[in-house]
């Protein structure tokens, strides 16, 4: 069977999103987020060894050492951070930095005239996955990066689903897990171990920077649409295949980077959702804020109208002109109320004067009591 | 050692590099010890890599590769990142940690995107846009260090003119704004000098390895002293310091490239200073553990006289 090279590289950005997003979610919420962008480049040094051990580019070595690499850094992290000499964020800086910079110069110090390029490492070159493809013997199974991506999904799925459980409850209540015997500890090394394969795998198809953003990005957006945890892990996979889809043909059209596209791709998603998603979106709050001000400034009115009734000062504590120094409320607030209040029914206007209606009068009972 | 002496002085390729990389050591090292004591060293690391795609939009739209005005791309994107930063931590529920990532990766992928697309267009001006990925300290010429040189300095003299406000800032803002200071504003100028240093230092270290210039020496001079001016002047003592050995082994070494080796320099420095500092050092800490351990299984009835140890 063979394959157009546009279905290769849309299949494995599709798998490769899917599979990295899976792992986001427990990593958003465990507030690890940044552990990946360590790892992501730290594996560097590792892919050189794997490299030089092998004489050449091989998949199993180069994945051995980037792996043994990220197992190093996450160790070398939670070893700095355990010292308390610096803060969690700070050991990340420090370590990171010092793998890559290792790497770039192993490579240039003993691989300058060999071909390791430096910049495929940052972006991918997932352009080109049609090409490098897996032999068996003599049999062409296809596109190597398919299977690496696919087996990626099926590790993280595979480990979703034995550890959910444990996942859950270590990532919300620790304490509780420790407490019924369920290992904090190791579950995180768990996870760790995870990203760290998933990040080896993914890094060579498409880059360091677009594990970050696949790892990230589709789960903090679904972060903000909903509550659920099942669904928030679902529907960052649904989001990161979308955002490969469509970075993929934003590429095609703007001839630019796959990778690049791809990642833009993400934040756009992850724009429209903190603009437009209905429970925590910027919009729906403003709006629901705006509500709120207006139903209280409503109700505000039909309370003052209401103790004003019957008493000698009514005539002149229900003119409308007159909130704004009762109430000491600008003009545009005064009016916002008084909209507020007609609209529902509780306050008829006829020129100059507000009156409650009955529906006003049990309103403001309701309210003054309250 | 005379000839590296020798050299330092009268080789224009060295002594540009090793000046371009002391001045971003000593700017990166006082600017990046405030963002340590405030805990967002990798703030440093998001403004790198959010700078990329300013830098592209500044040469699409110019056309011009001078250093200030792709820098001035740079300081703009990764000031807008900043901003971007600050609104989703304070408009939803995600945490910094995951803001920053956020930021940092999608702005870093526009960058790349936007970069192949210039690449694409096939102008010969372009070749150099991607040296600010991975930093090029051996390219650099007298022109850019002497814009390092003003940047710099106009970001130290504002942290010198400041430097009561941006302590209150750094260990207690309340405190501050409740003396009446501006908080918020001195909180965005400090931020905004931190993109200064994250701009100088694109060209020299790169993309990637800017958040260790962020952090590194203010994490190494923090383990020495509990003072902060003396914590500002040994930062920029450690960030030059790697600087210029980094430019120096670089360039007398074959085949060393100058933004790792300069790194490199500063991780030497920075984990001998977390193991060896007086009073902080864990080596210290670790035999005083040893000692007390080894005081508590000590017989506890011999008296102190005949060697045992109160």
């Amino acid at each position: 069977m063979t394959m157009t090279s546009e279905v290769a590289i849309l299949l494995t950005g599709v798998l490769a999103a899917s599979a990295c997003s899976l792992l986001g979610s427990f990593l958003i919420l465990r507030r690890m987020a940044m552990m990946t962008d360590a790892i992501s480049h730290a594996i560097l040094p590792g892919l050189v060894a794997g490299y030089f051990l092998a004489n050449g580019p091989n998949l199993l070595i180069g994945s051995f050492g980037a792996a043994v690499a990220a197992v190093v850094t996450v160790t070398l992290v939670e070893a700095l951070q355990r010292t308390r000499r610096v803060d969690g964020g700070s050991a990340i800086g420090i370590v990171f930095p010092a793998m890559f910079a290792l790497g770039t110069v192993l490579v240039s110090r003993f691989f300058a005239d060999v071909h390791l390029d430096t910049d495929a490492i940052l972006y991918g070159n997932i352009e080109f996955v049609n090409f490098d493809r897996l032999f068996i013997g003599d049999r062409d199974l296809g596109p190597q990066s398919l299977w690496v991506m696919g087996g990626l999904g099926v590790i993280n799925v595979t480990f979703l689903a034995l550890f959910y459980k444990e996942l859950k409850l270590t990532t919300f209540d620790p304490g509780l897990a420790a407490a019924i015997g369920i290992s904090p500890i190791l579950i995180h090394y768990g996870l760790m171990a995870t990203l760290s394969i998933t990040a080896v795998g993914a890094f060579t198809a498409v880059g360091a920077i677009l594990v970050v953003a696949l790892v990230i990005v589709p789960a903090a957006t679904a972060y903000l649409l909903t509550d659920r945890l099942v669904i928030m892990i679902g529907l960052s996979a649904v989001l990161g295949a979308v955002a490969a889809v469509a970075g993929y043909y934003g590429a095609v059209a703007l001839d630019a980077s796959v990778a690049g596209s791809i990642v833009t791709m993400t934040g756009v998603l992850f724009g429209a959702a903190y603009l437009l998603s209905p429970s925590s979106g910027v919009i729906a709050k403003a709006r629901r804020a705006r509500h709120n001000q207006q139903r209280f400034a409503g109700e505000m009115l039909v309370v003052h109208l209401f103790n004003h009734e019957g008493t000698p000062q009514q005539a002149a504590e229900s003119a409308a002109g007159h909130l704004v120094t009762a109430l000491n409320w600008s003009s545009q607030r005064a009016t916002q109320a008084v909209s507020y209040a007609t609209r529902r029914g509780l306050v008829i206007q006829s020129a100059d004067r507000l009156a409650l209606t009955d529906a006003g009068r049990v309103a403001g009972r309701q309210l003054v009591d309250r | 050692m005379g000839d590296i002496l020798h050299d330092l002085i009268f080789d224009y390729t060295l002594r540009n590099v090793a000046l371009g990389s002391a001045l971003l050591g000593v700017v990166s090292g006082v600017l990046g010890s405030y963002a340590v004591l405030r805990r967002q060293g990798l703030l440093g690391d998001a403004l790198a890599h959010a700078a990329l795609p300013g830098i592209c939009l500044a040469y699409l739209l110019t056309g011009s590769k001078a250093t200030l005005v792709l820098l001035a791309g740079a300081g703009i994107a990764g000031w807008l990142g900043t901003l971007l930063l600050l609104r989703i931590v304070r408009d939803t529920a995600l945490s910094e940690d995951a803001a920053l990532g956020i930021v940092l990766s999608t702005f870093f992928g526009l960058g790349i995107a936007l970069l192949t697309l210039i690449q694409q267009r096939n102008d010969a001006n372009q070749a150099g846009l991607d040296r600010y990925l991975f930093g090029q300290a051996a390219a650099l010429v007298s022109d850019s260090v002497v814009t390092f040189a003003i940047l710099g300095g106009i970001a130290l003299a504002i942290v010198a003119l400041l430097g009561k406000e941006f302590k209150l800032l750094a260990f207690d803002p309340q405190f501050g704004a409740t003396l009446g200071f501006p908080m918020q504003r001195l909180d965005v100028l400090l931020t905004s000098l931190l993109v200064i240093a994250v701009m100088i230092g694109l060209q020299t270290v790169g993309v990637v390895l800017m958040a260790a210039m962020v952090i590194g020496p203010g994490a190494a001079a923090r383990q020495w002293t509990d003072r902060l001016s003396v914590m500002l002047a040994l930062a920029a003592l450690f960030g030059a310091t790697a600087g210029v050995s980094g430019a120096v082994l670089s360039v007398t070494q074959s085949r060393l490239p100058t933004g790792p080796m300069i790194i490199l320099c500063l991780t030497v420095i920075v984990v001998s200073s977390i193991l060896f500092a007086p009073a902080r050092g864990i080596v210290w800490d670790v035999l005083r553990q040893r000692r007390h351990r080894r005081s508590l299984t000590a017989p506890a009835l011999v008296p102190e006289w005949e060697g045992g140890q109160s």
